[in-house]
């Protein structure tokens, strides 16, 4: 996920000269033909879908910017946009903290711990996230685990579920081994040398830690921050069982539009607004990714 | 890190381990309840909601569904997303990358946005609540998987193989079939295995396109979550819960003993 599309096709270019012409032969112009059944299927499967949804938001009801007017003027809404992306945020923060030092420590540790620190993210990962779901509203409901728990010491029950941090502990967990993953990826391949020669010329083990071992980490810390941050604007199931009136997120509303109101335009203009977010924010890292990627590379 | 205590490391990740896997396993306990019921804790012991997994029509439908469009989606999406790897990795440097950060955008572009699209494209063209339309759009977001993981095993796969192949006098389909197939195989495997689940597990865009003839087993995970508090979803997450770590740990086995020989 953090790989940069061009980076393989570079070096296929660079050892194109001595390839010999037996090979050029038989792999022609018209490779890329292959790709062709697979463009068909994001055509037929997304392409056309997302161009509908971006024609009825200017079209329906009528032709014109009223969804897009009716979105941005309505206070419901622009408070749901504001704590999507507040949300956003917290959980991208969180994850990172409890994502780094743990891709660090699977770098350091031993084979088989390593295959155990493996494990706990690669479980999670690939469960069905609305298992995952299934057991924080077991955990956060007002009969739940956590409730059940501190009745249990004599302490008054939280309300968690259908409230906003019930939300962000829920997409927390569920989201973090996306962080995990492509922090440890870049860690593992920095070499460490790197930071044995920082002390061998005095530097304190903190100042090499932080001058050379974050720095050449940061390609992982942004793909996975920027991956973590798409996921949670988007983030539809989670939000819809854990959360309530209170903590809505834009992809329930969107929901809400065109499943019960049947109101296509304005789901439509919301979807519009959740789309440009997401592109733009990958318009920005994608660059910030690509940049420091390289430069890992080289210095590693 | 270095100078930080190793024991404060330690404990940070045995407690950020903790919090990745036990909340989920919450649902073990829960589905052998005695009570219709999820509240915690829970009270008696009985196996009838796995029982009702295994005898309700409404879990076994919905559950072989899943599985029929998931062993579908897994064959035509690996098949198309292997094209795709080697469109994208053989053709020119600028044509490659465009059209993989193509492929990949199933991945970022936001669940519900999608839904609502392909529920406007198959109310008009009857697709809702059919195979063939929960085919097509899971197909479309198992490929960037596929994509990836045959595209990982092309750029190690040394190619002046193929050459000596051909040089020896084999057809481009020999060479494809008995050298470069099976030298690339872990990787269309793990594309195939990466499909089947994207599509059992898909359940946003399922939930608009599913018809009450067609529910898949998220679907149907979903609307009993919301509908009543029936434990048979926790013996369903359970036993989830259990296939998916035999397969990780599966796999995680498998890549050591390759990688020791």
């Amino acid at each position: 996920m953090n790989h940069h599309p061009t980076e393989p096709q570079e070096t296929i270019v660079t050892d194109m000269p001595d390839r010999p012409a037996l090979l050029k032969r038989w792999r022609p112009r018209g490779a890329v033909w292959l790709a062709a059944p697979a463009v068909l299927v994001l055509l037929l499967a997304l392409a056309y879908p997302l161009a509908i949804v971006v024609v009825r938001s200017f079209t329906d009801p009528a032709p014109g910017l009223d969804n897009y007017v009716w979105f941005f003027q309505s206070a419901v809404n622009r408070t749901v946009l504001q704590r999507t992306f507040v949300v956003a945020a917290w959980v991208t923060l969180v994850s990172l903290i409890c994502a780094y030092p743990y891709a660090y420590a699977m770098t350091i540790v031993g084979r088989n711990l390593r295959l155990a620190l493996i494990l706990c993210v690669l479980v999670p990962f690939w469960l069905s996230g609305v298992v995952r779901t299934l057991a924080w509203v077991i955990l956060l409901q007002d009969s739940g685990v956590i409730n059940s728990f501190l009745r249990g010491l004599g302490l008054p029950p939280v309300k968690l579920i259908r409230t906003l941090p019930g939300v962000v502990i829920g997409m927390t967990q569920v989201l973090l081994p996306f962080m995990i993953l492509p922090i440890y990826s870049v860690m593992k391949g920095i070499d460490t040398r790197l930071l044995q020669a920082a002390r061998s010329l005095g530097a304190k083990p903190w100042r090499a830690f932080l001058q050379i071992y974050v720095p050449l980490s940061l390609p992982g810390v942004y793909a996975g921050a920027i991956i973590v941050f798409i996921l949670s604007l988007g983030f539809y199931i989670t939000p819809a069982l854990l959360g309530g009136p209170r903590s809505i997120l834009l992809s329930s509303l969107v929901q809400n539009q065109v499943l019960s109101l049947l109101n296509w335009g304005r789901g439509g203009a919301m979807g519009v607004v959740l789309l440009v977010a997401t592109f733009v924010l990958l318009a920005i890292a994608a660059p910030l990714m690509r940049q420091k990627h390289s430069s890992t590379r080289r210095e590693a | 890190m270095p100078s930080f205590p190793r024991v404060l490391l330690g404990l940070f990740c045995l407690l950020v381990a903790v919090l990745l896997l036990a909340p989920t396993l919450v649902v073990i306990p829960m589905s052998f309840n005695g009570n219709k019921s999820l509240a915690f804790p829970p009270v008696g012991f009985s196996w009838q909601w796995y029982d009702n997994f295994f005898r309700n029509p409404d879990w076994t439908t919905s559950f072989s569904n899943s599985l029929v469009i998931a062993l579908i989606v897994a064959v035509v999406a690996t098949v198309v997303g292997t094209l795709a790897a080697f469109g994208v990795s053989r053709a020119a440097a600028r044509t490659g990358g465009l059209l993989r950060a193509l492929l990949i955008t199933p991945m970022v572009v936001p669940g519900v946005v999608l839904a609502i699209g392909i529920y406007a494209v198959y109310l008009d063209t009857h697709l809702v609540g059919t195979v063939t339309g929960f085919v097509l759009a899971h197909t479309m977001l198992a490929i960037p998987f596929v994509l990836i993981a045959v595209q990982a095993s092309l750029e190690v796969f040394d190619r002046r193989l193929e050459t000596a192949a051909a040089s020896l006098g084999a057809g481009r389909l020999t060479v494809f079939r008995t050298v470069t197939l099976p030298l690339i195989l872990p990787g269309i495997l793990s594309g195939a295995l990466f499909a089947f689940i994207t599509s059992f597990d898909e359940i946003i865009v399922a939930l608009f396109i599913t018809s009450p003839y067609l529910k898949t087993l998220p679907v149907q995970i979903y609307t009993s979550i919301t509908r009543d508090a029936d434990p048979t979803v926790a013996a369903v997450g359970t036993l989830l819960f259990l296939a998916t770590s035999l397969i990780i740990i599966a796999g995680l086995l498998l890549g050591m003993r390759r990688a020791r020989t």
